[in-house]
């Protein structure tokens, strides 16, 4: 069955264009695109998008599901459920599940749970056995199972020559390793960033300069191996040079920020909000705002939640004790749109990094709106404002930093390979 | 016949004309072997140590036999059990035992560089039978010698080396070798198990074994050397089977004639299936065990001749 997207306002990261215009979908993938007022063929189903924003899925890298071991927290269906209704038509998991996705064993296992959802779900592996930086993982099986990429999550590997070996293994396999650049010694026991605020609350504080310490050993490890790479979270101004050096010297390298790190800073902790918890602690606004600089650059390449479900009982304690991390499928487009009404960024730029990098560095053919792509869409209303309710939230936890938010961009529908998953049908 | 090394302490000092010829000469032992009386008085009244610094059962063996089958008086010295533990250094082993006058000494030691040492201290001729991760020469003359028989010629040959290559003396002196004598060489493996440097060897380099092995002539596998890896080079041995241990899907890759080798012992299961091992159509193994008696009579043959020689030229004063 054919679809028309008709009255839309496409958003193409690819061009970066935004322009009026309607869209043709056939057998669940993009077939073309014409006016936006282009007759129906015979049989087509018609959607009027009314002049709204129709833009690629998102591809949201890092999303933690609760299985295997917490799905009181999420399940692979509460998770898709979530991701259907905030514009997310691929995610891709993280490995660091109770136990963790270290054998392909554990990868078919999830592969098999995540038919569950609704949208399209990508694995990634962890890159050592039970994440403890000792050994590294089966490589090779777990690509041919169709792991997407490697890492240990905020476990940074302490061990450089475990790392290096891990690294040269993967670069043989052409398999891509997500680090998380951080100092391990020195964040340790950390969970803000330093300065006045975190010594005024007396809360233990890392300086970002840990995060620039971290990257730029990952990188001497990339340069010598020639392995491909993708820090997770970039978040200081004071580790661009880096990876600007790492990229003009033709490393294989790109790298990610949180949404979170993009549109709150250090003094929304405020009194101890264990919601505003994460791992690397949020920054300066200096840094926010470099960072939202670095994105508008083209320099960070991947915006994503870090969806990060966390149960009542893990936030309710002391800021130091609570679990670090935020649920972000449901509201990471709109808290994009901060970014975008902001005048910062753009759309097209926005989908950039929300779904175009993230699909191509993980070698998937979404995240775009050329012909042969799958229809993995969403069609939103940049402008509609609403109140963040955080038990309005699909998933099965609640611990996101916005609520009680005022906040814009209201999704009116998700489709999946050209299959409505969210919204009300036309 | 040339052959003009004073020891012998790895390929990389023979020129192409002295491995024939130490070859040739093999190739009469290896008949001399297959006879019922097995005997011959080459090195009757010279005195042989075996001087293994590292655990071996096969090559020791090996060089044992070979030194009695020439009428050597032979020693075993079990070094890694005797002196060493009580503190002495390589180099007083090495000044002791020259203090007993042997004429030839066959050493093998866990050091890279160690036999070269021992070499410079001593005044009779020297075998390397194996230093580290540095050369293996016997073990590359006996292949070669099993290469010849198998195919007719040591040149113009497509090899496939594979596995563990960065910790392997085999597969260095080999490497040496079958360069020398002008033959494709490939080298297949992970990457972590690859030398670093290995593009500059004037080899071809394959992560991928069933590409690696398209066409090969021979198909050398190496023993994963786990007493010489400090962790973490290779994920699982099943992993390692699946992707570099041959079998007979990855073996019909290679030319339909192909040899497998294998310089023993095999880990069966991890880098070779045991159906191809034992395959006599293919397999090669048993004839390299028996090469490489023979390799050796004549490698201790050459340098008991060369060390005579030179014994003879000192007595005249020429020296």
């Amino acid at each position: 069955m054919d679809l028309i997207f008709s009255n839309a306002r496409l958003i193409d990261p690819e061009t970066l264009s935004d322009a009026p215009g309607s869209l043709r979908v056939t057998e669940g993938r993009i077939a073309g695109r014409g006016a936006p007022d282009e007759a129906a063929p015979e049989g087509a189903v018609v959607i009027d998008c009314g002049g709204r924003a129709l833009a690629p899925g998102l591809v949201d890298w890092g999303v933690k599901i609760g299985e295997p071991g917490e799905r009181h927290k999420e399940s692979f269906r509460s998770a898709g459920r979530a991701a259907a209704a905030g514009g997310v038509t691929t995610m891709i998991a993280r490995p660091d599940t109770m136990p963790p996705i270290d054998t392909p064993e554990a990868l078919e296992f999830v592969t098999r749970r995540a038919q569950d959802a609704p949208v399209n779900i990508h694995h990634m592996a962890a890159l050592t056995k039970s994440r403890e930086g000792r050994e590294m993982v089966e490589i090779g099986f777990l690509t041919d199972l169709g792991a997407v990429a490697f890492t240990d999550g905020v476990r940074v590997v302490r061990d450089s020559k475990l790392l290096s070996r891990c690294m040269t293994y993967a670069r043989g396999l052409d398999a891509l390793i997500v680090g998380h650049p951080q100092d391990a010694g020195l964040s340790q026991g950390a969970v803000a960033t330093s300065g006045k605020f975190a010594s005024l609350y007396g809360i233990p504080s890392v300086s970002p300069m840990a995060e620039v310490m971290g990257l730029d050993r990952d990188l001497a490890l990339v340069g010598m191996t020639g392995c491909r790479w993708h820090a997770d979270q970039i978040t200081t101004a004071a580790a661009l040079p880096a990876l600007i050096r790492a990229r003009e010297a033709g490393l294989d390298v790109t790298a990610g920020i949180s949404i979170h790190h993009l549109t709150l800073n250090e003094f929304d902790v405020g009194d101890y909000r264990t919601f505003f918890r994460f791992t690397p602690p949020l920054r300066s606004e200096d840094d926010r705002q470099a960072m939202v600089q670095a994105v508008a650059d083209g320099l960070i390449d991947v915006i994503a939640s870090f969806h990060t479900p966390q149960d009542e009982e893990s936030k309710r304690l002391p800021f130091e004790a609570a679990a670090p991390g935020a649920v972000g499928l449901q509201t990471l487009l709109p808290a994009a749109m901060r970014l975008y009404h902001q005048g910062g960024l753009s759309l097209p730029q926005l989908w950039r990094a929300l779904s175009l990098n993230p699909a191509r560095r993980l070698g998937l053919s979404s995240g775009r709106l050329s012909q042969g792509a799958p229809a993995d869409l969403v069609l939103f209303d940049p402008d509609a404002p609403f109140l963040m309710d955080r038990f309005k939230l699909l998933s099965k936890s609640k611990n996101t930093p916005f609520d009680g938010a005022r906040m814009q961009g209201r999704i009116l529908g998700t489709w999946a390979a050209g299959n409505r998953v969210f919204g009300e049908p036309a | 016949m040339t052959f003009r090394a004073r020891h012998l302490l790895g390929i990389d000092h023979l020129k192409p004309d002295e491995i024939v010829s130490l070859l040739d000469l093999a190739e009469d032992y290896v008949a001399l072997n297959r006879r019922t009386v097995k005997h011959s008085d080459a090195l009757a009244g010279l005195t042989q140590i075996n001087m293994f610094f590292e655990n071996s059962t096969r090559t020791q063996a090996s060089f044992e036999l070979a030194g009695k089958r020439l009428g050597a008086d032979v020693m075993n010295m079990a070094v890694s059990q005797s002196s060493v533990k009580k503190g002495e250094t390589l180099i007083d082993t090495a000044l002791t035992l020259n203090a007993m006058q042997p004429d030839l000494l066959v050493v093998r030691h866990p050091h890279s560089g160690a036999v070269n040492l021992l070499a410079e201290k001593v005044n009779c001729a020297v075998i390397n039978a194996g230093d580290g991760r540095h050369e293996h020469p016997t073990q590359a003359l006996l292949d070669a010698l099993t290469i010849r028989r198998a195919k007719g010629r040591l040149h113009r040959l497509t090899v496939a080396i594979c596995g563990d290559i960065a910790h392997s003396r085999v597969a260095r002196s080999n490497l040496i070798l079958l360069g020398k004598m002008e033959n494709r060489i490939r080298l297949i493996g992970p990457a972590t198990l690859m030398p670093s440097g290995a593009s500059e060897m004037g080899v071809e380099l394959y992560e991928n074994m069933r590409e690696g092995l398209k066409g090969a002539d021979v198909v050398m596998m190496l023993r994963l050397q786990r007493e010489r890896m400090d962790g973490g080079f290779i994920p699982s041995e099943r992993e390692y089977f699946h992707r570099w241990g041959l079998d007979a899907e990855k073996l019909a890759m290679a030319a339909p004639d192909a040899i497998v080798m294998h310089p023993g012992p095999m880990n069966r299961g991890i880098e070779i299936d045991g159906t191809i091992a034992d395959d006599i159509n293919r397999s090669v193994i048993q004839d390299q065990v028996e090469m490489g008696v023979a390799v050796r009579m004549a490698a201790l043959d050459l340098l008991a001749r060369n060390l005579r020689a030179e014994r003879g030229r000192m007595a005249l004063g020429e020296v």
